[in-house]
């Protein structure tokens, strides 16, 4: 089972663009998924957001550079928010600096009238911003040099998703005043689940929305005769587990923050309308693994539950293709019989192992089209080399086109 | 190799790595791996991922501590998926004998607010729990002993593993006193000791090896003992260097590779010569960055044992393949 937050537990099942529901048992064959069409997608210019979703290590950041300079190179102006880019990965586009700001990146082919930027988030930063924004200097400063405002904007487990989401909020709404941009790539943090990256905005803004933070609010607001019984339990405990310290910086914080929750909740509420809109295209990056499948696949059952628009799978580091001709029985009886042959035998056995990798990859895959049969799918091969320069972005982005 | 009396004295062994690396796959090995001579082993996670289940191919696992495995001689594994909204009962019941207040927490939110959203008290809930069954003492025929020889931690990854660990400063600015900010500093205590240690799982890739270097360096700086890293993945070579060279180079001798097939009677056409061609030329492209990646985590100073590449994918049977590796390394 997908894992999922009380409130979207309850959502209606809404299949949407892309959103298909569960159909099967069928046979089903590898040639009948439909192909994802990159170039189809990256040169429609009613797609103005793309989400690059998949489970941790499967080259999330990678593909969305990628399908981000691809895009520019056919013309489209584009801003990339990557969220924790390998070191190298962030130095070839130019990311030297974690400012929050988009700058341009050097080295891309302008002819076509496009342009690529591309921005580190930076979690906290974006988070100063936002209380900045929405409350007086004096309140401000008092946030932001809360304990708990410091340890919530630096270290909470779902700050650097909402942040994502603030962040592309704003990016959004500058595409849309000044023309700066007209198609916004999102790389989603390293989580656990891809599921995260749309579970844990809901939970952060239902915590600063929740019950507790009214309880904890009312000793600051009200005389302490109104404090009822269950709230004396509640604090009562609350104050022996976390120390009263705590919670007097926690009601501090509260009281502080408090002007700031009907912005919290509308913020995220408008960002999840822009993930719902047409002009988004969700693309689900896995590799060709059991587990990355499994987290592919419960990630395009939720899409679909939330009416959210998915363009795709894109499967990362594939086998590459094999010689024809010779079956992996043959290979393995010739290199038995060629013991003295070292090269040759050594060859065989490697002809031999590959085609068993891609006989399991593709078993995996036939698994995942059963479940969603029309899901439209690229692969790109696994590369020797690492990427980390614009040269070979470019050529993971040819390959994804390919 | 690691000083052998320092090994003998680790019990709580912490394996973290970036994802796509089979941090879980070598966590369960190194469960197995501790288990044999009749020890009995703890494996715990800690993300509800629900991957030792899969990894051992039985149902999801409850919050209890369940026999999953046997090693040689009589070892056991034991499994625990840790979660932190039962970790805080289970301590609110342990230390407060908090049962009827505990379901009114969660009525207003606070188990919610504890388990997800107050900073660092997660992380303070999951280790607590490993702390606790790590030190858990039993009477066997009246003497007091341990009830696990070793606990082995399935830890989140090597991006988030010294924030979650270093429970102590994460809750430090918030609870300055108090019976959180104690629970931190015994739970510090203990994964400071020579007790504990920290072993990163890497892939011979450039991303996995560098982020295991900034592990290291970030575990270092926190003063949290690193045990071994565990390069998962390798791929074995049968070809000699030169020809190693040679295949890197697309030069390997097709003429010769021809004839050697006919002798062994295979139908080989121009199209089979070329593709096992490129099959040596990329495997040979593959292990030079390999051994190059290997060198490079030489920098850490650290003991580096390698598991290799299961062509055939991951089942029980690979499971034991590695633990046995695992053993024969005398790292653990």
């Amino acid at each position: 089972m997908p894992r999922r937050s009380r409130t979207q537990r309850a959502a209606k099942h809404q299949p949407g663009r892309g959103g298909q529901p569960r159909v099967g048992p069928l046979a089903a064959k590898l040639s009948d998924v439909p192909p994802l069409e990159v170039d189809a997608l990256l040169d429609d210019l009613d797609v103005h957001i793309i989400v690059c979703c998949g489970s941790g290590g499967v080259g999330k950041t990678t593909a969305s550079a990628a399908l981000g300079l691809r895009a520019a190179e056919l013309g489209r102006k584009v801003v990339v928010l990557t969220i924790d880019p390998a070191r190298r990965l962030a130095q070839s586009l130019g990311l030297t600096q974690l400012d929050n700001t988009p700058r341009r990146v050097v080295g891309v082919d302008e002819n076509a009238g496009g342009s690529l930027d591309a921005m580190m988030l930076d979690m906290k930063r974006t988070f100063d911003e936002v209380v900045q924004a929405h409350a007086t200097p004096a309140k401000a400063r008092q946030i932001l040099e809360n304990p708990f405002y410091q340890a919530l904007s630096s270290s909470f487990a779902g700050t650097q998703e909402y942040m994502a989401m603030e962040k592309l909020g704003q990016l959004h709404a500058e595409a849309l005043r000044r023309g700066r941009w007209d198609l916004i790539v999102v790389d989603t943090p390293p989580s656990r689940s891809a599921l995260d990256f749309l579970d844990a905005p809901e939970r952060l803004s239902s915590f600063l929305d929740g019950r507790l933070i009214r309880l904890l609010l009312a000793p600051a607001r009200g005389p302490a005769k109104l404090i009822s019984a269950g709230m004396s339990v509640v604090t009562n405990a609350v104050t022996k587990i976390l120390g009263g310290q705590l919670l007097r910086d926690l009601q501090t914080f509260v009281a502080a923050i408090d002007t700031l929750f009907g912005g919290f909740r509308a913020r995220a509420d408008k960002t999840y309308g822009i993930l719902k809109a047409p002009q988004t295209a969700f693309v689900v990056v896995a590799s060709p693994d059991s587990d990355a499948l499994r987290e592919a696949a419960f990630f395009v059952e939720r899409l679909a539950e939330e009416g959210m628009p998915l363009a795709g799978l894109l499967l990362n580091r594939v086998t590459p293709s094999a010689a024809s001709g010779i079956t992996a029985q043959a290979a393995l009886a010739a290199a038995e019989h060629l013991d003295d042959d070292l090269v040759t035998s050594a060859l065989l056995r490697l002809h031999a192992e590959r085609l068993s990798r891609i006989n399991r990859e593709r078993g995996l895959r036939r698994r995942f089209a059963a479940a969603h049969p029309t899901v439209p799918t690229t692969t790109v091969p696994g590369l020797a080399k690492d990427v980390h320069d614009l040269q070979s972005l470019r050529m993971v982005g040819d390959l994804m086109a390919a | 190799m690691s000083d052998p009396t320092q090994t003998a004295s680790r019990r709580l062994h912490i394996v973290t790595g970036k994802g796509g690396t089979g941090k879980t796959t070598v966590a369960a090995a190194l469960a197995l791996a501790l288990a044999s001579g009749g020890r009995k082993v703890l494996l715990c996670e800690v993300e509800g991922r629900q991957g030792i289940a899969s990894v051992f191919d039985v149902a999801p696992l409850p919050y209890d501590e369940r026999l999953i495995a046997v090693g040689p001689e009589s070892g056991e594994v034991f499994a625990l998926a840790i979660d932190a909204e039962a970790a805080l009962l289970d301590y609110l019941d342990m230390f407060y004998h908090l049962g009827r207040a505990g379901k009114v927490l969660d009525r207003f939110g606070v188990t919610d607010f504890a388990t997800t959203i107050a900073p660092g008290l997660r992380d303070v809930l999951l280790t607590g729990k490993i702390y606790e069954a790590t030190r858990r003492k039993a009477r066997v025929s009246g003497a007091q002993r341990q009830v696990y020889d070793a606990v082995v931690l399935d830890a989140p990854p090597t991006g988030r593993i010294s924030r979650f660990l270093n429970v102590n400063t994460e809750v430090a600015g918030i609870a300055k006193v108090g019976p959180v900010r104690n629970q931190a500093d015994s739970i510090m205590g203990l994964l400071k000791s020579p007790q504990s240690c920290v072993h990163l799982v890497s892939s011979l890739e450039e991303m996995p090896v560098q982020e295991t270097l900034d592990g290291v360096h970030e575990l270092r700086a926190i003063g949290l003992p690193v045990g071994a890293i565990i390069v998962n993945l390798v791929r074995d070579t049968e070809l000699a260097p030169e020809d190693l060279a040679a295949a890197a180079r697309g030069e390997l001798d097709s003429a010769e590779i021809a004839a050697a097939l006919k002798e062994a009677g295979v139908k080989a056409d121009e199209s089979v010569v070329s593709g096992l061609m490129t099959v040596g030329r990329q495997h040979a492209e593959r292990v030079e960055l390999e051994m190059h990646q290997h060198d490079v985590l030489e920098e850490a100073g650290l003991p580096i044992v390698e598991l290799p590449y299961l062509s055939d994918g991951m089942d029980l049977g690979g499971l034991y393949e590695l633990a046995d590796r695992l053993c024969e390394s005398g790292e653990f």
